[in-house]
């Protein structure tokens, strides 16, 4: 236990002092600000609860941000430190190769949940303080849109330690990352639109649709969020999926952590079944 | 003296490379042992082997009672290794380095820190080690593996790119922890700096155990000849000197400087012709077969019969 709050700390240490902390909590605190900013401007007028608004916005932006973050980050982790020479010396010390990955994947979690909860936070503060009405369900849902966004994030984590547990240098790491999220978040979606439309519905059931949904960490933190709270997916154009969409919310979080814990749990035996 | 690390038999292969094709040895407590060999010959390998980073393929490794590639900590903690071409986290500085180590070994952060003087780095505790010489870096090396009183040392190559001051003081330390009870394992190709301080020498060619004892007991084993140096003051400016066995050969130098490479068991008889003969020697040096002559001897007769 103790090895593992040791690395954590490390890699937090680490992540400051190389200002990935900084530049991940700007970038997103940029966004997240331009986002609300705009997006409320014309929202007034109708009636439209800013916040409802920035919570889809944001989220759209999120499913393509954090991911890429959550994967610069963490490609790294076991073939860079391989590389660099640093992993030896560690692996040389009382501590299971477990530990060291599950710390690691711990201390990245903490950077990307504060420059989220900080970046995202400012957004919420922003709107406060123009005056945007804030009731319990609003509150509720931007409070799931970053505990979710938290959680897309440690899904990529571990994915990215999985690449990087597998591959034998650091580009090949790189390049199947980037490959991976594009896959999954610009890819994935519009091969999906795409069958959908060529198969007007004959093949493709609820059942499959919802199945191919929660294979793809992306759409599943896109379903939570955009159909999660009502007001929201009225918004977000979501309703009628909402409402068709067999998927509850349980069953998206649940897909989630999933896709957090099998690729961790196999970067876990990649990771100790490789010789140095 | 009870053994800190014990190999028996050990092979270990990379698809169809051996890297080890078989060792065995036991380390005592105390012992100060080279491991010399060439690039490849496993000296690293066996290293990792003996820190469980790597399983053998074959064979068993015991390092102070624990076998260390089971997943058991007690024996790490009290084992300090030095890789080849050691790295640190470059954003971290000395000091936040030798505090992460410590802490993973479970032991006093002030008493690891208090190394860093040791290994006279004090002065650059709180600058980062990308800013580091080679020659600190290394320091800092030996300053993490010293955490917490290892009673076995590794060191891989550990002075290779340092200068003759910074060496001078490596061995210092190193001796101090010798003498008072740890095992120390190093690895070289600086053969004449280890001549003079390590206690035993391990051959490894190609994956085997070539040659394993003290430096006198590997010259007694090699047979290799001494250089006499017989300083005489009236030599003959040509023909050899009268009390020189007449087959023997010998190289004059300076003229007055006769040179003889004598095999052990002619050495004394040697020496006593020369000084039986009267006033003609003025000066005499033996010149033992050095670690290097004795490196290249074992490497040729282990060649040989392949």
């Amino acid at each position: 236990m103790n090895a593992l709050i040791t690395i954590a700390a490390k890699e937090i240490q680490q992540a400051i002092r190389n200002r990935w902390v900084l530049a991940a909590t700007l970038l997103l605190a940029g966004l997240a600000l331009s986002l609300t900013f705009l997006g409320s401007a014309p929202t007034g007028t109708v009636g439209a609860r800013a916040l409802d608004v920035v919570i889809v916005s944001l989220s759209s932006l999120t499913i393509f941000l954090i991911p890429l973050i959550a994967l610069l980050i963490s490609h790294d982790a076991i073939v860079g430190d391989m590389e660099r020479g640093t992993m030896l010396l560690l692996l040389s010390y009382p501590v299971a190769r477990w530990q060291v990955l599950l710390g690691k994947f711990l201390g990245h979690l903490a950077v990307l949940a504060f420059a989220t909860c900080l970046g995202y936070g400012a957004a919420a503060v922003a709107l406060l303080i123009t005056g945007s009405s804030f009731d319990g369900e609003g509150f509720a849902a931007f409070a799931a849109m970053i505990g979710s966004s938290v959680l897309l994030g440690a899904v990529f984590v571990a994915i990215g330690y999985l690449v990087s547990a597998v591959v034998r240098d650091r580009g090949t790491a790189a390049g199947l990352c980037i490959g991976l999220w594009l896959m999954l978040v610009l890819i994935y979606d519009m091969a999906l639109l795409g069958l959908l439309v060529l198969d007007q519905g004959r093949n493709i059931s609820g059942g499959v649709l919802s199945a191919l949904l929660l294979l793809n960490p992306a759409d599943a933190y896109r379903l939570f969020n955009l159909t999660g709270f009502a007001n929201v997916s009225l918004f977000s154009g979501m309703a009628g999926l909402a409402a068709s969409s067999t998927l509850s919310v349980q069953a998206l979080l649940t897909a989630l952590v999933l896709w957090t814990l099998v690729p961790l749990a196999c970067a876990t035996l990649a990771f100790s079944r490789r010789e140095l | 003296m009870s053994a800190t690390v014990h190999i028996a038999d050990v092979v270990k292969h990379y698809g169809k490379v051996e890297a080890v094709k078989g060792a065995s040895f036991d380390l005592a407590e105390g012992e100060m042992v080279a491991l010399i060999g060439h690039n490849g010959a496993g000296k690293t390998t066996l290293m990792k082997m003996m820190l469980g980073l790597i399983r053998p393929s074959r064979g068993t490794i015991a390092v102070l009672g624990e076998n260390p590639a089971a997943g058991e900590f007690s024996a790490r903690r009290r084992l300090g290794y030095l890789p080849e071409n050691v790295a640190f986290d470059a954003a971290l500085t000395g000091r936040e380095t030798q505090a992460f180590y410590s802490r993973l070994k479970r032991e006093p952060v002030k008493d690891a820190l208090a190394l860093l003087d040791v290994v006279g780095l004090g002065h650059a505790v709180k600058r980062r080690v990308d800013t580091y010489s080679k020659g600190m870096r290394q320091r800092l090396g030996l300053a993490q593996a010293l955490i917490g009183r290892p009673r076995v040392l590794l060191l891989d190559e550990p002075t290779t790119g340092l200068d003759p001051e910074l060496r001078q003081t490596f061995y210092d330390v190193i001796q101090k922890l010798a003498a008072e009870g740890t095992t120390v394992l190093l690895s070289s190709h600086a053969l004449t700096e280890l001549e003079e301080r390590a206690g035993r020498v391990i051959i490894m060619n190609r994956g085997l155990k070539v040659a394993d004892g003290t430096l006198d007991e590997l010259r007694r084993i090699a047979r290799l000849p001494t250089r006499i140096r017989i300083k005489v003051a009236d030599l003959p400016p040509s023909g050899s000197p009268a009390w020189l066995p007449t087959a023997t050969p010998y190289r004059r130098i300076n003229g007055h400087i006769v040179e003889i490479d004598a095999a052990p068991d002619e050495k004394l008889d040697l020496l006593r012709r020369a000084t039986a003969d009267g006033s003609a020697v003025q000066d005499l040096e033996l010149i033992p077969p050095s670690l290097d002559e004795l490196y290249a001897h074992f490497l040729r007769q282990a060649e040989r019969p392949q």
